[in-house]
């Protein structure tokens, strides 16, 4: 047997509360905000008039004060001109995880930003001579969800998993317990062991109904890591009654189980199958944050080891509805909207709530939509890089990602493309 | 004899416990199982059950709950509307069923050691004459109960006993269903198992006989029983009101037995 990535908790001792880095952000620096959302691309305010690139964000262009500031992908190549490395802070965030390091970096692009350094970054020696050290200037979200820089060697291409940045940012499954709610499907065995692939201690996987389809959670019984645990996110009690078990030991909840029927609002009478969604995409999720969230919340700081995330399955169908599945769509968008207030509630204690928006998945709903469909090991994949990465919405797929790029342009033009059929 | 002197006697016989009541009945959990059909179509709903208050801020003075179910979870009774070959008949739904027969006798033939053996089994003419044998001829308005103690099966899993080509739980053949209703008028058939034809029901000719024929008949079905082992063959008498429902095809509903004990 390995040994456990962090060690055990000693059970005298006070169970550490977080204390959150600075939450204060202006509207306008929001705009980092929503490009570290969605993926450490590095994306700067550019002026229409002069070209000029800004940092820190701005109303008006710090070279020529035209208003006119567009949010662009940047380079995220630049040269570190200094390192300072804090040893003292008056502010609990990093007076409990002092020393500190941060560095002045200046961006091929123009401007000077102070980023974070990760443990891997070799200070300067000499500043512009030829021994130059080159960065990358990452966008990451903190343990307040706030967009921070993060600078780390050009040449690493993945953050060091062990490296303080990467555990203050990212929510990695490495050594952590995890609750994935539905073992049956495809999807849910994918994420299972894309899980156990990048380290996660323990995956405690649900089932329902377990006359049904019993082979396929008789699959994950042997697997070393894993434990099947009776779970029916329509049964209140059930829910409760695990919470109960588990709650205080999960770090990372999956919420994956779902309903998905093709059904538009024509094509089928009465509510049964609509119903039948919402009661596991929406109640279903409402049920398992009431079990599992006090507990999540309760364990953000406890210790190296500590709860760090909770996922949602959600669809990109959630964004605007697919008519041919538009109870299934309606579900989502009930659950994407509970995600937000299952954040705001989140946020504060530091726990990273991730919203995956999946297109249409390869799978035995999904039978008649035409390709290409994401397949339940490709999801599995983004949804562990996402987390790793500490990213906040992932829409993993080409499909996805082109919906997403069409909502963001024109969420009506996407509501009439939708009326013509198709995707 | 004065009038009323038969329901003292019966009353007396209920306090002194020379009359048994038994219940035959399942509880009503979140984790019992109900039919399972194609995912595609309808589905019944299980068992699910949310507090609304606990002696708690939702209601500090009371403990009380909602409940939701299909007229068919748990033990349940099916009203001869239940099937397609039933729809016309008249009084064919739990609000208009004659409320005299909902207590009956019964009669209780014992098919469990053939259904340990074949979980396929399917109750034959020749089962039903031999029981008449022993017994005596099953009367008129009388419900028929297949003993199989499937009941005793408590992980839902070996309730259920699914494989690849569906469903293996015992019910009766179709030359059964068709001696029952035609030769002795029986008022019903009772099972332990999920439904009251067998698992494997559907590819029998007609499919599911016993709903399409015994509902056909205008006759009743009681399924998901428990406890037909603490009956006697015959001598038994059922108490099986279901809900009121309005035009409802069925019901979930307390199965009691009175059983004279031995003295």
């Amino acid at each position: 047997m390995t040994p456990p990535v962090f060690p055990r908790k000693n059970p005298v001792l006070r169970t550490q509360r977080m204390n959150l880095p600075p939450m204060g952000r202006g509207r306008v620096a929001h705009g980092l905000t929503r490009a570290a959302a969605v993926g450490d691309h590095l994306e700067l305010q550019v002026c229409e008039e002069c070209g000029a690139v800004q940092y820190p964000p701005r109303d008006a262009c710090g070279t020529c004060l035209s208003p006119e500031l567009d949010w662009r992908k940047q380079s995220p190549c630049g040269e570190l001109l200094s390192v300072a490395t804090l040893h003292h802070s008056n502010h609990l965030y990093f007076r409990e995880r002092l020393p500190w390091r941060i560095g002045v970096v200046r961006l091929d692009t123009g401007p000077t930003v102070i980023a974070f350094l990760t443990e891997s970054v070799v200070p300067p020696r000499a500043a512009g001579g030829a021994e130059r050290t080159r960065v990358q200037v990452l966008l990451r979200l903190d343990r307040a969800g706030q967009a921070v820089l993060v600078a780390q060697p050009i040449e690493e291409l993945n953050m060091n998993l062990k490296d303080k940045l990467q555990m203050e940012t990212g929510c990695s499954p490495r050594g952590r317990k995890i609750l994935v709610t539905d073992g049956k499907t495809a999807v849910g065995q994918a994420i299972v062991h894309a899980l156990l692939d990048a380290g996660a201690d323990t995956v405690w996987v649900g089932f329902s109904e377990p006359w049904k389809r019993g082979e396929e959670i008789a699959r994950l019984r042997d697997v070393p890591g894993v434990e099947a645990v009776a779970l029916d996110l329509t049964d209140a009690r059930s829910v409760a009654a695990l919470g109960g078990e588990l709650g205080g030991k999960v770090d990372i909840v999956v919420s994956n189980a779902e309903v998905h029927r093709t059904e538009s609002i024509s094509s089928r009478p009465g509510t049964d199958s609509a119903r039948a969604e919402m009661e596991v995409n929406y109640f279903g999720l409402l049920r398992l944050a009431q079990a599992f969230g006090p507990a999540l919340k309760g364990r953000a700081a406890d210790g190296p080891g500590h709860a760090v995330a909770w996922v949602n399955l959600l669809s990109v169908f959630a964004l605007s509805n697919l008519p041919s599945q538009g109870t299934f769509s309606a579900s989502k968008a009930a659950a994407w909207s509970l995600s937000q207030g299952l954040r705001a509630e989140m946020l504060p204690h530091g726990i990273r709530v991730l919203n995956v928006f999946p297109g249409p998945i390869d799978d035995e709903w999904n039978q008649n939509v035409p390709p290409p469909k994401l397949s339940a090991g490709a999801l599995a994949g983004a949804m562990v890089r996402a987390l790793t990465d500490g990213v906040e919405d992932l829409y993993p797929g080409e499909v996805a990602q082109e919906w997403f790029a069409r909502w963001k342009d024109n969420h009506k033009a996407l509501e009439r493309e939708l009326v013509a059929g198709g995707l | 004899m004065t009038s009323g002197s038969l329901l003292q006697a019966l009353a007396q016989a209920l306090q002194t416990r020379t009359i048994r009541v038994i219940d035959l009945t399942q509880t009503l959990s979140p984790d019992f199982p109900t039919i399972s059909l194609p995912p595609e179509l309808g589905q019944a709903w299980p068992f699910r059950i949310e507090e609304i208050s606990h002696y708690d801020e939702r209601g500090p003075g009371q403990y009380w709950n909602n409940f939701s179910c299909s007229e068919h979870t748990g033990t349940h009774l099916d009203a001869p509307a239940h099937w397609i070959s039933g729809r016309h008949l008249p009084h064919n739904t739990v609000d208009t069923l004659d409320v005299q027969q909902l207590l009956a006798p019964a009669c209780v033939i014992d098919c469990s050691a053939a259904a340990a053996k074949d979980p396929d089994y399917l109750l034959s003419v020749e089962d039903i004459l031999a029981f008449e044998s022993k017994h005596g001829r099953i009367p008129a308005g009388a419900w028929l109960l297949m003993r199989t103690d499937w009941s005793k099966r408590s992980d839902a899993v070996a309730y259920q006993n699914f494989d690849e080509t569906g469903q293996h739980t015992p019910g009766p053949g179709t030359d059964a269903v068709r001696f029952l209703v035609e030769e002795r008028d029986v008022l019903g058939f009772g099972s332990e198992v999920i439904g009251t034809d067998a698992g494997q029901g559907y590819h029998l000719k007609p499919p599911y006989p016993c709903h399409s024929l015994m509902h056909g008949a205008g006759k009743l079905g009681l399924q998901c029983l428990t406890n037909l082992d603490l009956l006697p063959p015959t001598g038994a008498l059922i108490l099986t009101p279901p809900l009121k429902i309005l035009k409802g095809s069925g019901s979930p509903l307390r199965v009691l037995a009175l059983v004279e004990t031995q003295r």
